[in-house]
């Protein structure tokens, strides 16, 4: 028998609240009325500092700033599913999901505006900072994961990545190292649709992101990355296997991308007519607010006092942010080594001779 | 040839209805345009190139023009873009490659160097990579992380690789242009801080600025400063300051960094006996030492003063809110003169 079938593969995809809110009983997590409103909880904060930063970059009091608008369901849901001391290593555009993790958004926000000590998180904030060179970070977290192995410590790598990053080098050569080592890691790809103007099918000729896994001896899901629910059962099973020993899992999150890509951006010069209204109606915070409203765990009152809430906290944050004290100069040399050389000494005074001048 | 003499801005030569005003971005896309035209072997590719027309514009209109087969918006994978480019190149096509920032070449720097600048030598000429691999480089946007970089020095150091940089609209066509026509890979570093910031009469018609030829960009007696890109600019401003203190700076404006145009440079000096190099890159290693060297292996004698450097520091560069202490400014070029000046 010359011809044998030596491989052959299922990539599943796992949904569970629907855009009505209706939710599928027999995959429905064993979350309690407070978990499920917590979960909602996270997403309208996101979405009120998302919106906050455009409006501050809008007045000249932010950078370049990468929303993250249509995206809430997979990072409150990646979040919830993580244990305290699980790892997680961003990109760029995973400002939700590193706030729940306890990156103080005051950072976050300092980041982005271009100040290096937005990435100075507080001891025991569990985060990388921000990955900007694309797909990069897919190797720290093959990387963290293996140093969990290793240790024998129990917590488990998250590492986040776009769509576009599946395209570099560096993606594969993680997932294939992360597999051969069968680290403690799990590898959440945020597929928003778009690369700035590039389309998933022109990223890929495959039907799935997820797929991609069993190329590297992995177990892949798709979910739908606008049901949180689904998000969060997938990865807290994608990480119950990780911290049991039994390797890392790759998790496509179907979502979009409903902004511009970052505020230097205009995606109307690229994006089909009428796709963005197409996904707004999918999406992620309304659906599990008609769940929420359908099971009679959330009312007009509640919502009034959680967006009274958020913009409390967005608002004191942006107060913290914009009370930093500029950085010295010296700054810029500060932190280059552990111990400044000489010649940097030489450069430094050099420029604060200049300053002071 | 080019329409303007050694270095001279003897453009008015050329009749006011056969020019148009353009940036630097645009002159890009005119020179990119203009040869796609000419030869069908030239093609576009790159992310974002297509559809969008580049994140700076630099390639619009051109997939309307050409086609998707001719501007090819690639998936995000730099050593793909240039790894592929490479084998295009090899095989009779024309690719100019477009990396979006040069913060982002380190994917494709295997390809550029293991492949690109060796391709010819490796095969004694069997087989040569004609391919124009083009970036906006430099600080001054106030952008996110890795958007500023400047990293001529690590491609100097790399044999193989032609390095050109404009600082006006005239020479990024007549640059580019010359690039796209030579027959080995060039990389074309496009200054992104000025990509916008004037337009200058730039001839409708193709033409070349020959590469490893620099230009006199103001002429003067006392200092020379050599820079390329936008801190040409930068010293533009600072001679005309200068002037102020009855100095006459000198704007050497290398444009061709690999090959350096040696005698432009060599003969200014001799002109004037004070040196001062700007670039934007880190001071330790940047070509600003490599031009210091030839100075004083070549001219020594003729100096009046130590060869001075105005550079980026040796840091990382800062994120947007401290990049006014790292960029070489104005007041750091004439401090450094007035340094030559009185030593
Ligand atoms: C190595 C590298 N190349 C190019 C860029 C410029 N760039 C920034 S984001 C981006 C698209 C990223 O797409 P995707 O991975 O889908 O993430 P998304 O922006 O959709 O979150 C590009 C091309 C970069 N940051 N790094
Ligand atoms: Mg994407």
């Amino acid at each position: 028998m010359p011809r044998t079938r030596v491989y052959e593969a299922v990539t599943e995809r796992l949904e569970i609240l629907d855009v009505e809110g209706r939710v599928d009983q027999a995959l429905m997590p064993a979350l309690d009325a407070e978990a499920l409103r917590g979960l909602y909880r996270d997403m309208v904060l996101m979405r009120n500092f998302d919106d906050k930063a455009l409006k501050l970059q809008r007045q000249g009091r932010m950078g370049t700033w990468p929303p993250i608008k249509g995206q809430e369901a997979v990072q409150a849901g990646v979040a919830r599913a993580m244990g305290e001391h699980d790892w997680l290593i961003p990109a760029f555009r995973e400002h939700g999901v590193m706030a729940l993790r306890g990156v103080p958004l005051h950072l976050i926000y300092a980041y982005w505006a271009g100040d290096e000590r937005g990435s100075c998180y507080p001891e025991g904030v569990r985060c990388f900072p921000v990955a900007v060179p694309v797909g990069s970070q897919w190797q720290h977290g093959a990387g963290v994961g293996l140093s969990l192995k290793l240790s024998g410590e129990d917590a488990v790598a998250v590492t986040f990545g776009g769509d576009g990053s599946t395209s570099e080098g560096d993606f594969h050569e993680a997932l294939n190292c992360a597999a051969v080592f069968g680290v403690k890691a799990v590898f959440v790809i945020q597929n928003n649709q778009w690369a700035i103007s590039v389309p998933l099918h022109q990223q890929t000729a495959t039907a799935t992101l997820a797929q991609k896994a069993h190329a590297y001896g992995m177990p892949g899901i798709q979910v739908d990355g606008n049901d949180v629910l689904a998000v969060y059962v997938a990865t807290r099973e994608a990480i119950q296997r990780a911290r049991r020993g039994d390797g890392p899992t790759l998790i496509e999150a179907v979502t979009y991308r409903l902004g511009d890509h970052t505020t230097a951006d205009d995606a109307s010069r690229y994006r089909p007519e009428g796709e963005v209204e197409a996904w707004e109606g999918r999406d992620p915070i309304q659906r599990l607010r008609r769940h929420l409203e359908g099971a009679g765990l959330w009312d007009e009152s509640q919502e009034a006092v959680l967006q009274e809430e958020a913009h409390a906290w967005v608002e004191s944050q942006v107060k913290a942010f914009e009370e930093m004290a500029p950085q010295e100069p010296e700054a810029i040399f500060s932190s280059m080594y552990a111990e400044l050389p000489p010649h940097l000494v030489e450069q430094m005074n050099e420029l604060l001779a200049e300053v002071r001048s | 040839m080019s329409a303007r003499a050694a270095g001279g801005r003897a453009l008015h030569a050329v009749p006011e209805s056969t020019t148009d005003k353009l940036t630097i971005a645009q002159a890009v896309r005119d020179a990119m345009a203009g040869e796609m035209e000419r030869d069908e072997r030239v093609l576009v590719l790159g992310e974002d190139v297509g559809v969008d027309g580049g994140v700076f514009r630099a390639t619009e209109g051109l997939i309307e023009r050409f086609g998707p087969q001719r501007v090819i918006d690639t998936p995000l994978a730099e050593s793909s873009i240039i790894g592929m480019s490479i084998g295009l190149a090899a095989t009779g096509f024309r690719p100019i490659a477009e990396i979006q920032f040069m913060g982002f070449v380190y994917p494709a720097v295997n390809q550029l160097f293991a492949h690109a600048a060796r391709l010819r030598n490796r095969t004694r000429g069997n087989l040569s990579v004609p391919m124009v691999v083009r970036m906006p480089y430099g600080g001054g946007i106030h952008p996110p992380e890795h958007h500023s970089e400047s990293y001529e020095a690590m491609f100097l150091n790399t044999p193989g690789i032609k390095v050109v940089v404009p600082s006006n609209p005239y020479d990024a066509k007549g640059l580019l242009t010359a690039a796209i026509r030579d027959p080995d890979p060039v990389l074309f570093m496009e200054p992104k801080r000025i990509y916008r910031a004037f337009r200058e009469p730039v001839p409708r018609d193709g033409y070349t600025v020959p590469i490893g030829k620099a230009a006199i960009a103001r002429e003067g007696e006392d200092v020379s400063l050599i820079a390329w890109g936008a801190m040409v600019r930068v010293c533009l401003d600072a001679a005309e300051v200068l002037t102020r203190s009855d100095v006459a700076a000198e704007v050497v404006d290398l444009r061709s960094l690999n090959p350096l145009d040696r005698e432009t440079v060599l003969a200014s000096v001799a002109k004037t006996g004070r040196a001062v190099v700007v670039h934007e890159a880190p001071r330790t290693a940047g070509f600003g030492a490599e031009i210091a060297a030839q100075i004083g292996e070549h001219a020594l004698l003729q100096l009046e003063a130590p060869v001075r450097r105005v550079a980026g520091f040796d840091t990382v560069f800062p994120l947007a809110r401290s990049e006014q202490y790292y960029l070489p400014s104005r007041e750091r070029v004439i401090d450094a003169v007035q340094r030559v000046l009185s030593y």
